[in-house]
């Protein structure tokens, strides 16, 4: 193969020279990467022929078609609302966090003690909720409002669960007046839970049997009303009540949670988030202190450290599916991290004078122009509103064709046409929208208004918002440009991203996200599109979808994508609705159960349940491949009832399955369907395809195969491709029901079979999707054929570099492990004496500069590595010479060489603090804790704090700033 | 190493019989399995359990399980100590009783494995 053409775009991706992998080669033992591919992936599934699929284009000639591509999107000035509103990303804000791989490209800070930087602005971001919605705790963060909104209600459903005996119907009362995106989403999400929606007028709709109530504030038709008396009503009726909310907003009203809501969720987009054609974007999800174990997201917490500072950490994860698994309190995995921390750093960059400010000026325009319209005679029916008006009697086509001819998009709802404002509304787009209207009355447009105006809000009182917010010390500091530049890099230079060393997290595919893979998501063509906006002012995207589309399905085999997901667990309850759809469509609706190998990831339990199926878990032989006879048996057991198999491949082991098609046979042969978990896609690329294992469906995390970064724990996209008998069950969408473009294979919304929107905008978090259409354009089809070889290559040299010093739990009968593997650190670990766990490694890891493997998943006591094609073969050799003195310095303390308790490894991460401390008590030298090996002093990496107490942090949750006092007390 | 004043469950919770009343904890083996105990979610008094019942749930940082009732009968007392100290759990686990339950059929105490047997389980 052609795998390193100077200067092509793939000799930069892939890590390795051709002198590199020749040395790798001989160091496994094989002549050639043609004979370890050989030996590593089954022969009966190989693809028979290349893909046929673009040429590579350079980066050079893709930015420059790009170009061309976006400029048949048009931005119009986005009136639309709808929860996407535009905004200004601080400069300061989109150069230092949004474009800096320093932010972007960390993973989830599961590895707590190089991640404070992310976890102290994710903190910041569950105070801004906590603080403007008036609720005692948020979680940070959720996929989007949408989703939100059904994790508030499953929530409620939980909670009430242990009020409500088993078998009585559950009814979830539903505002009309909420967004009709969150509406479909939650008739998705409602439904195989047996939960009935009651959509209406929520002062006329019975609560007698009702678990629970959303409303919206101010609402879908952008009113605000006292939401007091309808959350007592339901109060005295034994209901709990979520508001849907906006940020913006609630700086202005007295917030839902002074008016007795249960929980807040909302959308944090319009604080300085790109609108992006839908996302990604940061939701909440605020409720009581209560609750927080119900609560669906990630929480950042107060802890501390082994020194007794103060430390943050991931707080409460046994709600989490990655260890409740199908009694989880949700599937979410991947959230949205950098997107929650750009609406962080906005409210910390203006402060809540800044903030009111702002809203100040969005609700004064929506008041002037609520005026001009008044007396051009039309009809506002709101009566109070923040930013959104709503005209109805006026001539839709006629104000539609003057607001298009100025470039202006409104919403049209019927024969209503909605008004919203945001932050980048100029006087000129005032004068334009005033014009508009005119026009369509015939008036010669000419506008005469009267700005600036004082604040006059229209709300009533009692609406008023007088309680302070943001008033922790992080908020009313950093408002120079200069200040907030170094708090945002005081923060990044405490977490260790792929800017800093490989992360080597096995399922994680912790690969390049090229720069110019990147660039185009700032691009305003993409970034300043509304999710509703007309399609034909969309038909970049559009190009983009249907390319990509097509590119997925080429790749997968398969006949039909969906780009709705958000998420690879959103990806897999896609998939399982779909099946579920396929099923009852024939008659077969009995059919919900799912067989899941005892091995696989949590969210696979987790969206089983939400997509109220029953999970059955099947065994796993000594080689930890699925065993064949539990397989068999279980799918006899259940043969009228079994729905689907849920199957990663190659397997969480790390191992090419030389039964697969066989375990997909006796499945089908059942009348089950194969879902194929696609988080080990990068071993698959231009080798085999889900298709030729035999599956009928699967979810491509794009945020691992595909190049999309981590973000520090999100955002990613996990769209889902579909054999042709499973396409027309497809996501749906209630506003966007077009084809991406008419492409019969790309992705598509809205079939007639279609099951309800997953997501809350059409193409999930649309402009990252470029980042994986860029890659996919760029390394074309032999680019990414080499990328998975070499990904397959790399795994095998770390194996062959660390035979003898660790045991390798599984690899296929050559030997060969596919692009991750599992080491064993249990034989370590001892009950009584000396002890080291997988922990001590982690952590000492971080000495070393490095980020810890995965830990503990998915053998307890282990580590997986997957070290992608991205790395070059001089810092594998790194991270291996780390892992070997590592050993090393198990071996001492196993043989009483070094002290049991007080060695480098449970001592560890070191700070430089300690290190370089007058007093030093511990047997080993300073050098030895911080500068191990030589290659570490010239890419030092100084962990912020040392180990960390997580016990203490969770048995004292504080989960918002403390204050300042608070810091003290710990201390 | 585990009292003979104890009866145990193969679900590895212990419990402590004196004429109605029973006390119910977990024992040693589960809480090392379990690591650093976090939260505890017990029910309230005068909820009453079957044998073999879900009663709570305990959590450690990595962790979580449910606590099933090892015998039936209602719940008269609950440890409001543990739910500020719940590592007492790990410091004292068969000192750190969760609940009191005010036994359904006094005397029917079997199914329980007593000190030896129940050490056996976990060897």
């Amino acid at each position: 193969m052609n795998d390193t053409i100077p200067g092509s775009f793939q000799s930069r991706h892939i890590g390795p020279d051709e002198p590199e992998r020749d040395a790798m080669l001989r160091a496994i033992g094989v002549p050639s990467l043609d004979a370890l591919i050989d030996q590593t992936v089954p022969p009966g599934i190989r693809l028979e022929k290349p893909l046929d699929m673009p040429e590579a284009d350079t980066e050079f000639g893709y930015l420059r078609r790009l170009r061309t591509i976006a400029a048949n999107n048009q931005v119009a000035r986005s009136c639309i609302g709808m929860g996407y509103y535009d905004c200004i990303t601080p400069s300061v804000i989109l150069r230092n966090v949004f474009e800096n791989p320093g932010w972007y490209t960390p993973y989830t800070p599961y590895q707590a003690e190089i991640a404070q930087g992310r976890l102290e602005s994710l903190l910041n971001f569950q105070t801004v909720v906590k603080d403007l919605t008036a609720m005692d705790i948020a979680t940070a963060s959720l996929l989007d409002e949408g989703t939100a909104a059904a994790e508030a209600m499953t929530m409620f459903h939980r909670l009430q669960a242990k009020k409500t005996s088993v078998g009585q119907t559950s009814v979830f009362l539903v505002s009309d007046r909420c967004f009709p995106q969150t509406l479909d989403v939650l008739k998705g999400r409602a439904e195989p839970l047996d939960i009935r929606l009651e959509i209406g007028d929520p002062g006329a709709l019975p609560m007698e049997n009702a678990f629970g109530l959303l409303l919206q504030y101010p609402d879908d038709h952008g009113e605000v009303r006292d939401l007091r008396p309808i959350i007592d009503k339901a109060h005295a009726a034994g209901l709990l009540v979520a508001v849907a909310s906006d940020l913006l907003a609630l700086t202005l009203l007295t917030p839902p949670g002074e008016m007795g809501a249960d929980a807040v969720i909302g959308n944090s987009q319009r604080f300085g988030v790109p609108l992006g054609y839908g996302g990604p974007h940061a939701a909440f999800l605020a409720t009581r202190e209560a609750f927080v174990r119900q609560a669906a997201g990630r929480i950042i917490g107060l802890s501390v450290d082994a020194r007794g500072q103060h430390a943050l950490r991931m707080a409460l994860q046994t709600r989490e599916q990655h260890i409740r698994r199908e009694k989880a309190t949700s599937n979410i995995c991947t959230a949205q991290a950098l997107l929650a921390n750009m609406a962080a750093m906005y409210a910390v960059y203006h402060g809540p004078k800044g903030l009111r400010a702002i809203a100040e000026g969005v609700h004064n325009k929506a008041r002037v122009i609520e005026d001009a319209l008044a007396a051009l005679g039309f009809r506002q029916t709101n009566a109070a509103y923040f930013d959104t008006l709503r005209i109805e009697g006026a001539s839709v086509p006629a104000v539609r064709t003057a607001a298009e001819a100025a470039g202006i998009n409104f919403r049209y709802d019927g024969g209503a046409i909605g008004i919203s404002l945001d932050e980048t509304t100029t006087i000129g787009d005032v004068r334009d929208i005033i014009g508009a209207f005119a026009a369509a009355k015939g008036e010669d447009g000419t506008v005469i208004f009267k700005y600036p105006v004082p604040f006059s809000p229209n709300v009533p009182a009692a609406l008023r918002r007088t309680s302070a917010y943001l008033t922790h010390p992080v908020f009313n500091t950093h408002h120079s440009e200069t200040k907030m530049m170094r708090y945002i890099r005081s923060l990044e230079r405490k977490d260790v991203g792929l800017d800093t060393s490989m992360i080597p997290l096995g399922s994680c595919t912790m690969k390049l996200n090229a720069a110019s893979e990147m660039i185009p998501v700032s691009w305003p063509e993409f970034s300043r599109m509304h999710p509703f906006a007309p399609a034909e002012q969309a038909k970049g995207y559009a190009q983009i979808f249907d390319e990509l589309g097509d590119a997925l399905c080429r790749i997968t085999g398969f006949a039909a994508v969906s780009l709705q997901p958000n998420s690879g667990a959103q990806g897999e309850f896609a998939g399982l609705m779909a099946i579920r759809a396929y099923h009852r469509d024939r008659g077969d609706a009995k059919r919900n159960v799912v067989l899941i190998p005892s091995s696989a990831h949590g969210t696979n339990p987790a969206s089983a349940t939400m997509a109220g199926l029953k999970v059955v878990v099947t065994k796993c032989d000594s080689n930890g491949n699925v065993e064949l006879g539990d397989l068999h048996a279980k799918a006899e057991q259940y043969k009228d009832t079994l729905a689907a198999l849920m199957v990663t491949y190659p397997s969480t082991h790390g191992v090419f399955e030389e039964d697969i098609k066989e375990i997909c046979a006796i499945v089908h042969g059942h009348g089950g369907q194969v879902y194929m978990d696609g988080a080990n896609m990068n071993a698959q690329v231009g080798l085999t395809s889900p298709a030729a294992i035999g599956a009928d469906v699967c979810h491509l995390n794009l945020h691992k195969t595909f190049a999309i970064p981590h973000g520090g724990g999100g955002p990613g996209m996990g769209p889902i491709a579909v054999a042709k008998h499973l396409a027309p069950y497809l996501p749906g969408h209630p506003i966007v029901s077009a084809s991406g473009g008419g492409a019969p294979r790309a992705s598509s919304n809205g079939g007639t079979k279609a099951i309800p929107a997953i997501s809350a905008a059409p193409w999930g978090s649309a402009s990252i999707l470029l980042i994986s259409y860029g890659y996919i354009r760029m390394l074309g089809v032999d680019g990414m054929t080499s990328a998975t070889r070499v990904a397959i290559l790399n795994a095998n040299y770390l194996k062959a570099r660390l035979q003898g010093h660790y045991d390798v739990l599984y690899a296929n009968h050559n030997g060969r492990v596919a692009h991750e593997m599992i080491f064993d650190l249990r034989p370590f670990k001892h009950a009584a004496g000396a002890s080291v766990d997988e922990s001590d490694v982690a952590k000492r890891l971080m000495d070393y500069g490095f980020h810890a493997p995965t830990v503990s998943f998915p053998v307890a006591g282990t580590m997986m590595i997957e070290p992608t094609e991205s790395e070059s073969k001089d810092e594998l050799d790194r991270f291996c010479d780390a892992l070997i003195a590592i050993r090393k310095e198990i071996q001492a303390v196993m043989e009483g060489k070094a002290d049991a308790k007080d060695n480098v490894l449970k001592n560890a991460p070191h700070t430089a603090e300690e290190v370089s401390a007058d007093q030093w008590s511990h047997p080993y030298t300073r050098e030895q804790a911080a500068y191990p090996l030589p290659f570490v002093k010239a890419n030092k990496f100084w962990p912020a704090v040392a180990r960390i107490d997580n016990p203490y942090g969770d048995r004292n949750l504080i989960c918002a700033c403390p204050p300042v006092e608070a810091y003290a007390e710990t201390l | 190493m585990y009292p003979s004043d104890l009866k145990y469950t193969k679900e590895h919770e212990w419990v402590r019989v004196a004429g109605d009343r029973a006390q119910v904890g977990v024992t040693d083996y589960a809480q090392k399995q379990l690591g650093d105990v976090v939260y505890l979610e017990l029910p309230d008094v005068g909820k009453t359990f079957s044998k073999g019942d879900v009663f709570g749930t305990i959590e450690s940082v990595k962790a979580v399980s449910e606590l099933y009732a090892p015998v039936g009968g209602e719940v008269v007392e609950v440890n409001s100590h543990l739910a500020q100290h719940p590592e007492s759990v790990n410091s004292d686990p068969h000192g750190s009783w969760m609940i009191v339950m005010k036994l359904a059929n006094p005397g029917d105490t079997g199914g329980l494995l007593d000190a030896n047997a129940y050490t056996d389980l976990t060897k």
